[in-house]
């Protein structure tokens, strides 16, 4: 049920396999205070899943972020993540708040999620709070010994930081603190840091980064890569995306985001590198 | 035994190739033997190069699609014969090579793959093919009716949710726009077309605006 680790849901190609809504809205609601704590983690996912903006959804799932009754045996909080990962799709910044306050929860997970969150949300003032995560640089940036995981969610922070901070007045902290991370050990890490050092800079270097990403030996950050470059909307990439080592859909996606950026809805002539798009993404249906 | 054969041979039968296919035991010896393959495929390989399709080795499946694409006609029965209902990756790869082919006895498969696959990727592949199949192939009478109801089919995947199909359709009616010039179906198709430009998808806005300049019709202001 939660999405992947490595990509956030907005990026991907829509799934294979349709899913079919088996709830109500008022529905969701009301589980999410039920006795029945699984109903509760599930009512939270679904509310994300099936974007129900309603205030009343929002309200609920900003109280869950408080929620003390769901644990892991490792101390968790599976409702607040969910709770976290929902409120990013629902476009409310009243959520902006709750979700700063879980930068600070002492569940990894939590943190992941809000700062994934609070990326989509756009409210660039929480930026000083994320870029709290990054402080350490690469030494606090390092795997937690027997956990899955670094210290920090270092690529969530900073696809977020990339997201939220460029032309604020924080632009110059974020580029000190995310550009150490071009040379973390992990090429995940590497390839987060790179996209949001395009993001603050515009500079080519970063983006050519990203390309040769799409080289990378492991094909789920080949996937990245090009989920990345689809974001940024880096158009030199192009032709690499196209000829990538990964599913067309994949591709198509990627390019769509190239795309999106070289179209003008009130100017009717298309350029000339939004039809060579065009053609590329053709081939690749 | 037989591989070491073939090696030394300058031309290699078609079935070593096939057999060096079937006892490929890396991804890697798998690629180059697809690729050996695909490079001279005869119709006794029709079989291994469909089966490959399924192998979930993109590079493999695309190097086997396009051998099947070179024998054209030859490999649409048995494309169609052997189509894969469980595995959506192999038919999506089939389909791509039936589009590639062009050839009108596809026409009942991409249909009903464009209209009600449950893999969107199945769906935009023969969304895109039905408005380049050879009409001409079809006797007039056959011709007039799949064409009418490749239109119907296309107009309304123009509707779906997804901007992927939305897409993958307006490439479908622009190719069939153009074998229908002039006539009122391709009149109603650059309405479609001029309706889309106003799609709420960026993406498929320009490729409708795209689509209507290909069909020689100027995309208006809205």
């Amino acid at each position: 049920m939660p999405e992947s680790p490595l990509l956030p849901e907005r990026d991907q190609p829509s799934s294979e396999l349709a899913e079919a809504p088996s709830l109500t809205v008022e529905q969701a609601i009301a589980q999410l205070t039920d006795p029945d704590l699984s109903l509760r983690y599930y009512a939270a996912w679904w509310l994300g899943k099936f974007r129900v903006t309603d205030p009343a959804a929002v309200t609920a799932l900003i109280a869950a972020l408080e929620d003390d009754s769901d644990r892991t045996e490792l101390g968790g909080y599976p409702l607040r993540r969910n709770a976290a990962r929902a409120l990013g799709k629902l476009d409310d910044r009243r959520a902006v708040p709750g979700l700063v306050r879980c930068l600070s929860c002492d569940d990894f997970y939590v943190r992941e999620a809000a700062a994934q969150s609070l990326g989509m949300l756009g409210d660039a003032s929480c930026v000083p709070e994320l870029l709290k995560l990054l402080v350490g640089g690469l030494a606090a940036a390092q795997p937690v010994p027997g956990r899955p995981h670094l210290a920090q969610p270092v690529e969530a922070v900073v696809e977020a930081v990339g997201a939220l901070a460029p032309q604020t007045p924080w632009e110059a902290e974020a580029i000190e603190r995310v550009r150490p991370l071009l040379n973390h050990s992990l090429r995940r890490v590497q390839y987060a840091a790179a996209r949001a050092m395009y993001q603050l800079t515009r500079e080519a270097i970063y983006g050519d980064r990203l390309v040769q990403a799409l080289s990378d030996p492991d094909v789920n950050l080949r996937r990245v890569a090009l989920s990345d470059l689809g974001a940024v909307g880096y158009l030199p990439a192009a032709e690499a995306i196209a000829t990538a080592a990964a599913e067309n859909s994949f591709k198509l996606f990627s390019l769509k985001g190239l795309l999106e950026q070289q179209i003008y809805p009130e100017e009717l002539q298309l350029s000339t590198a939004a039809v060579q798009l065009i053609e590329l993404m053709d081939s690749l249906l | 035994m037989i591989v070491t054969h073939s090696a030394a041979s300058p031309s290699p039968t078609p079935e070593a190739l096939i057999a060096a296919v079937e006892q490929a035991d890396s991804p890697e010896r798998l690629l180059a033997a697809v690729q050996r393959l695909a490079a001279s495929p005869s119709e006794v390989s029709i079989p291994t190069l469909i089966r490959v399709l399924g192998y979930n080795n993109a590079g493999a499946a695309s190097l086997a699609m396009q051998g099947l694409v070179q024998l054209g006609a030859a490999a649409v029965a048995p494309l169609l014969d052997q189509l894969d209902d469980y595995n959506y990756g192999a038919r999506a790869w089939a389909i791509r090579a039936l589009v590639a082919i062009r050839d009108p006895r596809a026409l009942e498969v991409l249909l009903s793959a464009a209209a009600a696959d449950f893999a969107p990727s199945v769906r935009r592949a023969a969304t895109k093919g039905l408005g380049t199949l050879l009409w001409q192939q079809l006797p007039d009478h056959q011709r007039w009716q799949a064409q009418a109801r490749t239109l119907e089919t296309l107009l309304t995947i123009a509707q779906d949710s997804d901007w992927s199909l939305r897409y993958a359709a307006i490439v479908g009616l622009q190719g069939l726009a153009l074998a229908l010039a002039p006539s009122r179906e391709c009149n109603r198709i650059q309405q479609q077309l001029q309706q889309m430009t106003t799609d709420t998808d960026r993406a498929v806005l320009a490729r409708a605006r795209y689509a209507l300049t290909v069909v020689g019709a100027a995309p208006e202001t809205a």
